[in-house]
């Protein structure tokens, strides 16, 4: 028994002395996972949500729309030079945008909720010259990329400067540029007899006229797809512009894409085929700077909190209150080497409830208190009196705990169910494992420091094991 | 040994009183319900120059925007509008940067009807889903008792109890201060549901056990003593949780104070109802058939 309690012992040190290893220092890589990552609310960055208008789209093709759709906006985002943005479909026809720890302008932001349409572009001398011909790309796309310059300043000499300007062709006498809309169905991605890939698509009636005579003058020349001034990016993050290698009419095929290429242009494209309005239904943009104090005062408040509380234990419950304190470190220790390793993203809210669980932690502990002095009181020894508070305490503790876990629950029900919800579950995430841990903490870390006093001189002065005498 | 069952009229009688009042400032004042709930925009600007909210406010009211603002501890100013589209709220911007000079945009937020609508729904729906799963598993930890579902009713009453409370002060603060309701305070409702309930099971709990043990054949002579032995639990418990509420408004602020206020009176209340309402309601049913 004695061994199984020192094996026990043993253990809580190693668990303690891994989440201080994992929680500091703070920014120190573990498992790959640096620092504690911090909500939009903290962080700063930007939050979007949009309805897509899909009444112009082929019924049972909405999802994969809005798959080209959400492709698009990352497009679109990228020259934003964000690492770690966040587009994701919420129900039916929204789609979320989250871009963490950027400020963007209001013109970025109307950017991102366009309606997507691509342009089909050709690069054209300007400023010509000399009679140079533009540079022949051999060898299919993406080998390397085309010059692309848009401005000739800076320049030694004035030399041919390459742009990509919209291709267009004359329909009826009118000038018109070729773009997405002009596809006849939505392109696919399938494999040639040889087994590469290729991405098949086919132009309408006036497509098929404007790509003859683009195709036609463009043989051996590439072709860029552009959203706005900017070119969709392969995986290299290079301009997609394959080389036209014959007039194509109505039908046609891009091959030497990967397929992960094929698929995400395959989307892109079909996105831009039939108009999906972007109805922007809400946003959250908050300036980095905004958020930076409430961190440092959010710990500020949680060390107070502590702190008060571990006077209140010790001065109420003496020795086991030194002992609650000590187990309320590991515990603030555990959650937070948690909150670095899972990782949980902590907003306001969700330090909210960290702190509040830390007034909640000890309620186990005062539940174990109060059971030990009652037993105290009917003259039983440390060790009995240990025993029998920790295991009359436990349906108590059991229960309380389990309808704070079903509150957890619904909130983050409602956080995952909303579209601004991030707080709230932020909030139900630290709740959940400040209590968990909580009951692992008071039922496992006091009850085993405290064994440690039993059968010691000090388990026979009973007054500082509590304040109260045999009263009744 | 305190008679605390005896005097239970007296503490329906007060909870009745407050619940009076409570429901009676809902129905005059209603809710200030926040953007999250009706939609419209904050923006949260910065100015260089020091400028007031009262010139401000007359400012806005001038372009057409009439809405309580505040300002953060920063001296940042929150101003709410109905929502604004990008190139509305450009204006806004440029007219107050050409009265009050040079300005940044700290924060933005807009809220849409649809998900406002939304949000409200499943805020709704929350607050009962926990009611019924509290209840479902009370019942259910007290199935071995006479009466199982008694328990969790009656916690649940104790719940709704203190809920009503908090609105009821929300709805006064609404009126007074003009204190909105938000997301985070729909999160405090929860938080403090969880809490009140938590207590209650204590004392339920120890009410099981003492019948268990049968040290009364007198149901109430049960229910007082085992309030009596879980009473200063109940209290350090929620001393304990006040104090970090405390720590949290006293330094966090504005940004939470929403949130540390529901908590506070919800705590309190629960505090009280799981101490002198919950376990009474009990009693008074025994008493009753």
């Amino acid at each position: 028994m004695i061994r199984g309690r020192t094996w026990v012992l043993l253990i809580i040190i190693v668990i303690f002395a891994f989440a201080l290893w994992v929680l500091l220092p703070i920014e120190g890589d573990r498992f790959g996972r640096k620092g504690i990552q911090f909500g939009l609310d903290l962080e700063g960055g930007v939050r979007l949500v949009y309805q897509a208008d899909l009444s112009q789209v082929e019924p049972g093709t909405e999802s994969e729309v809005i798959d080209g759709v959400i492709a698009v906006i990352a497009n679109r985002i990228n020259p934003l030079g964000v690492t770690e943005p966040n587009i994701e479909k919420r129900g039916e026809n929204q789609i979320v945008v989250e871009i963490p720890q950027l400020s963007i302008t209001d013109v970025q932001r109307e950017r991102i909720g366009r309606t997507a349409l691509l342009e089909f572009r050709e690069l054209v001398a300007v400023e010509v010259e000399s009679e140079e011909e533009p540079p022949v790309e051999q060898g299919g796309e993406g080998e390397e990329e085309p010059p692309v310059e848009q401005e000739g300043e800076g320049e030694e000499e004035p030399a041919v400067v390459m742009e990509w300007v919209p291709a267009t062709g004359l329909i009826n006498g009118q000038e018109k540029v070729l773009t997405s809309s002009y596809f006849k169905s939505n392109t696919y991605v399938a494999r040639d007899e040889f087994g590469a890939i290729e991405l098949i698509f086919e132009w309408n009636e006036e497509g098929a006229i404007l790509s003859e005579q683009i195709t036609g003058r463009l043989v051996g020349r590439p072709l860029g797809i552009f959203e706005g001034d900017e070119p969709l990016l392969d995986e290299n993050d290079r301009p997609v512009a394959p080389t036209v290698q014959a007039v194509i009419i109505d039908r046609g095929r891009i091959t030497g894409l990967s397929l992960n290429e094929a698929t995400e242009l395959s989307k892109q494209l079909n996105a831009g085929r039939l108009p999906v309005p972007l109805e922007s239904i809400g946003g959250q943009e908050v300036d980095p700077t905004l958020g930076a104090d409430f961190v440092e005062l959010s710990i500020k408040a949680g060390l107070i909190g502590i702190a008060l509380v571990m006077l209140f234990m010790i001065f109420y419950y003496r020795l086991p209150g030194v002992v609650a304190s000590l187990a309320l470190i590991f515990y603030g220790t555990l959650v937070l080497a948690l909150f670095k390793l899972i990782p949980v993203t902590l907003t306001l809210a969700g330090i909210g409830g960290f702190v509040l669980s830390i007034g909640m932690a000890v309620d186990a502990n005062v539940l174990i208190f109060e059971r030990m002095k009652e037993e105290f009181r009917t003259g039983q020894t440390l060790g009995a009196t240990i025993e029998a508070g920790f295991d009359r305490a436990w349906t108590a503790i059991r229960d309380s705990n389990v309808t704070t876990f079903i509150v957890c629950l619904v909130l983050y029900w409602v956080g995952n169910s909303i579209a601004f919800g991030g707080s709230v579950k932020g909030f139900a995430l630290t709740l959940f494992i400040g209590v968990a841990v909580s009951m692992f903490t008071a039922i496992v870390v006091t009850r085993t420091l405290l064994r440690l006093f039993v059968g010691t001189d000090l388990a026979r002065r009973t007054s500082i094991f509590t304040t109260v005498s045999g009263r009744k | 040994m305190f008679d605390i069952v005896g005097k239970r009229l007296w503490f329906f009688l007060l909870s009745g009183l407050l619940i009076v009042i409570s429901i009676v400032a809902l129905v005059v004042f209603g809710l200030e319900p926040g953007i999250d709930f009706a939609s419209g925009s904050i923006t949260t600007l910065a100015f260089e120059q020091e400028v007031s909210l009262g010139e401000l406010e007359q400012e806005l009211a001038t372009l057409g925007y009439t809405g309580e603002d505040e300002q953060n501890p920063h001296g940042d100013f929150l101003i709410r509008t109905v929502r604004l589209t990008t190139s509305e709220k450009a204006q806004m911007k440029a007219s107050l940067t050409e009265k009050f000079g040079t300005l940044t945009e700290k924060a933005f937020e807009d809220v849409d009807p649809v998900i406002a609508g939304e949000t409200a729904r499943i805020a709704g729906i929350a607050v009962g889903v926990a009611a019924v799963g509290i209840l479902l598993y009370i019942t259910w930890a007290f199935h071995r008792m006479p009466r199982p579902f008694l328990y969790g009713f009656c916690a649940v009453v104790a719940l709704l109890h203190d809920v009503i409370l908090v609105l009821g002060v929300f709805s006064i603060l609404g009126a007074v201060m003009g204190w909105e309701i938000n997301l985070m305070f729909i999160t405090g409702v929860l938080a403090v549901i969880g809490y009140s309930v938590n207590n209650t099971v204590v004392v339920f709990d120890r009410i099981r056990e003492n019948l268990h043990r049968g040290i009364s054949a007198n149901f109430a002579v049960v229910v007082n003593s085992s309030l009596v032995e879980t009473l200063s639990r109940s209290l350090n418990t929620s001393l304990t949780t006040l104090f970090v509420i405390l720590a949290l408004m006293l330094f966090v602020g504005v940004s939470i104070q929403n949130f540390a206020v529901v908590l506070l009176v919800g705590i309190v209340a629960g505090t009280y109802s799981s101490l002198f309402i919950a376990p009474h309601l009990l009693v008074a049913w025994e008493k009753g058939r």
